[in-house]
């Protein structure tokens, strides 16, 4: 009987390290489908259509401006308000709708993941992208409304060769984002507590990183609270490109890079090891 | 290199009943202490017999209890059981949407279910896209659905539908469209539960037609219904299970025929017991107990033979005297029309019952034609009408086109009328 190969072997454990990541690969198809799906069916039956994804941060933009701008007066490291908030929104709203997003997984698709088998990877993979497609397009808003006020003959702003790190910058705070979020998503599929954490664990943890609030204004004595969050960096280093002010540091992004690989890599075994088994608890 | 692809070996499943909550996480804390420390999991020893109508000590029940068998290459292994025997959680773990809590699988090539038409149908979407969405999630590639599009828009009959979002369908084009994709999938086993019950009469036997063809080409099938005249028509072998074990598995008529009388003659026996919530209105001085169907054989069946004769028997509770009474058994057809309506003095007049239990058994002279039926119950006053208690429609009844006690066949492929009725003709050359 051993003899005879068999190709899927059904089982109720398996090893931790057998993550079957090739099947990901063979569903790769159905990852765009779920792309194409949930940005197709986002603005059907709207009229302004993809024109929201430029309101949404038009407005934030406009909203941080008036409130922390000129009603709590901080400072924005000389920088013209709205060009500063704009570049914070940009990258967090990718990092805030990643993580929330996936941290769901679970329980908005029991109905598919209680009919039919494809490796549950795939879902918060295709968030991943379809966010990265939102992104790209408030990523346009936002180059644009940088090149007009570089193009105003303003000299508050350096641009610097950082701006290379970019597409890493965002690849490494997707991956953040994921990583949280499926860590998440595995731990409330049993117990729901997590769940009502989100929401304004998100919004606790924007104010715990720099985008409303350059990194200098913070007090030394407190800095290291700021700087163990593992996104400060990555924004810190995204503003320094694009503005060039602010803190660029190395070490500093190399303490995110690393924290990303180990959180993806819990991330992984933990959802691998619910998914199999989250059907009989959700 | 043996002929089977599919290896079912030992394969128990426990759930856990009741809610979830505090006690949940005291009996995780304990399992992961147990297996700390190397030791077999507590909770595995425990666990009651899966029956639903026993209520039992246990928090643990084991929904399928050491299952065992084989699948060869191009069978077609039908799966029958009462509800709650086990079987939707077998093609759960079968299909890997969860896994056994002991024993393996092992499967050979590649396996796709259809637990349900239209996974994934996003309603915003056309059916196109959702056929690419669908395709997609049941494990097809991008470019083998594009090369089937014009088969499977074909094969679903929603053509002049096909760029309309599927929110606008009707629910009959959602599970055409659904099941036009599944049957373009082309996996070598193919795992099929109760998905035909809708769609209307050509679709189903177009699908049927299509199943039929899949295990032609020597791909395997496995196929859940209680509907025993399909299981009957595409399978070549039955697996019968049984709270949560495999009873018997064999040849299809066999084991159907084992399955059907398994509930012999019993009023007070579960599948005729009528839920309390069934009565749509009345006044409650009495009330239905049970109902079931017996064939000439004195068997409780849900499948009669063609022209075979049947009788309805009842159980009837009543709780205070009624005088100026009736007694109506009815017989509705699958639209839900009365074909028949038996009452209790052939004469029609009123009639007394005392408080207490009734047996009653109506047996009906007249023979069903084939199709599908259920019986009606009423119980009310002879002048007003006015109903005690009102059963509109339970215990579904199958009369099927071939009967083999009397050695014969309905002719035709389309059933005209719901009763044959006795006639004598007189017929001269003139």
């Amino acid at each position: 009987m051993n003899n005879e190969s068999w190709d899927i072997i059904v089982k109720p454990t398996s090893k931790w390290y057998n993550l079957r990541l090739k099947e990901i690969v063979r569903y790769k198809d159905l990852l765009f489908l779920f792309v194409r799906r949930d940005f197709v069916s986002l603005y059907k039956q709207t009229i302004l259509g993809p024109v929201w994804f430029f309101i949404q941060p038009i407005i934030t933009s406009i909203t941080f401006t008036i409130i922390f701008g000129n009603l709590a007066h901080i400072s924005t490291d000389g920088m013209p308000q709205i060009l500063f908030y704009m570049c914070g929104i940009t990258i967090w709203n990718y990092f805030s709708d990643t993580l929330t997003k996936t941290s769901d997984t679970f329980g908005a698709n029991s109905a598919i993941f209680g009919k039919v088998y494809f490796p549950r990877m795939i879902v918060p993979l295709s968030v991943v992208v379809s966010n990265l497609l939102k992104l790209g397009v408030q990523f346009f808003l936002f180059i644009s409304v940088w090149l007009f006020f570089l193009g105003k003959g303003n000299t508050v702003i350096h641009p610097n060769a950082t701006l290379l790190l970019i597409p890493f910058l965002i690849i490494l705070i997707g991956f953040l984002g994921l990583s949280f979020g499926i860590i998440i998503s595995s731990m409330t599929t049993k117990y729901r507590d997590l769940k009502f954490l989100i929401t304004f664990g998100v919004q606790l943890l924007m104010y715990a990183s720099p985008v409303v609030y350059p990194l200098s204004i913070v007090p030394e004595k407190y800095k290291w609270i700021i700087l163990s969050n593992p996104v400060t960096s990555i924004i810190e280093t995204f503003k320094y490109a694009f503005l060039g002010v602010g803190e660029f540091n190395w070490s500093h992004l190399f303490y995110s890079v690393s924290i990303t690989i180990v959180l993806f890599f819990i991330g992984l075994v933990t959802f691998h090891k619910v998914e199999k088994s989250f059907m009989d608890t959700v | 290199m043996s002929n089977i692809v599919l290896k079912v070996d030992h394969i128990s499943k426990q759930y856990r009943l009741g809610q979830f909550g505090s006690r949940t996480i005291s009996h995780d804390v304990n399992r992961w202490w147990y297996k700390v420390r190397g030791k077999e999991d507590p909770y595995l020893k425990v666990g009651d017999e899966n029956d639903r109508s026993l209520k039992g000590g246990s928090e643990y029940v084991w929904s399928l209890n050491d299952i065992n068998f084989d699948v060869h290459r191009g069978e077609v292994l039908g799966i029958i059981g009462k509800n709650g025997a086990g079987k939707s959680t077998l093609l759960k773990i079968l299909s890997q949407v969860t896994t056994p809590t002991t024993g393996e699988v092992k499967i050979k090539g590649r396996i796709a279910s259809l637990l349900e038409v239209g996974t994934g149908f996003h309603p915003d979407l056309s059916g196109r896209e959702n056929v690419f969405l669908n395709g997609a999630i049941l494990g097809m590639s991008k470019a083998e659905i594009k090369n089937k599009l014009e088969e499977i828009i074909d094969f679903s009959g929603v053509a002049k539908y096909i760029d309309t979002p599927v929110k606008r369908y009707s629910s009959g084009m959602m599970v055409r469209l659904g099941f036009a994709v599944a049957a373009h999938l082309e996996p070598e086993i193919l795992i099929v539960d109760e998905v035909l019950a809708v769609g209307d009469a050509e679709f189903q036997k177009k699908c049927l037609g299509k199943m039929k063809d899949v295990s032609g080409q020597g791909r395997t099938v496995l196929f859940v219904s209680h509907n025993m005249p399909s299981i009957r028509m595409l399978c070549t072998k039955c697996a019968y299970l049984d709270k949560g074990k495999l009873k018997n598995m064999g040849e299809t008529n066999a084991i159907i025929g084992e399955y059907l009388t398994s509930g012999y003659i019993n009023l007070s026996s579960d599948e005729s017991a009528i839920p309390d919530n069934l009565s749509l209105h009345g006044s409650g001085e009495a009330k239905f107990k049970n109902v079931l169907i017996e064939n000439e054989n004195n068997q409780q069946v849900q499948e009669l033979d063609f022209l075979e004769k049947f009788r309805v028997r009842l159980k009837l509770e009543v709780k205070k005297q009624l005088k100026d009474v009736t007694l109506a058994v009815y017989i509705v057809n699958q639209f839900g029309d009365i074909v028949m309506m038996a009452v209790q003095d052939e004469n029609y007049l009123p009639s007394t019952f005392e408080t207490g239990p009734y047996e009653v058994n109506v047996q009906f002279n007249e023979e069903l034609m084939p199709g599908n039926y259920s019986i009606g119950l009423a119980l009310s006053f002879f002048h007003t009408g006015s109903d005690i208690d009102y059963i509109e429609s339970f215990y579904p009844f199958t009369v099927i086109k071939d009967s083999k006690r009397k050695n014969m066949e309905y002719p035709w492929a389309t059933v005209q009328g719901y009763i044959k009725p006795k006639t004598t003709w007189q017929i001269k050359k003139v």
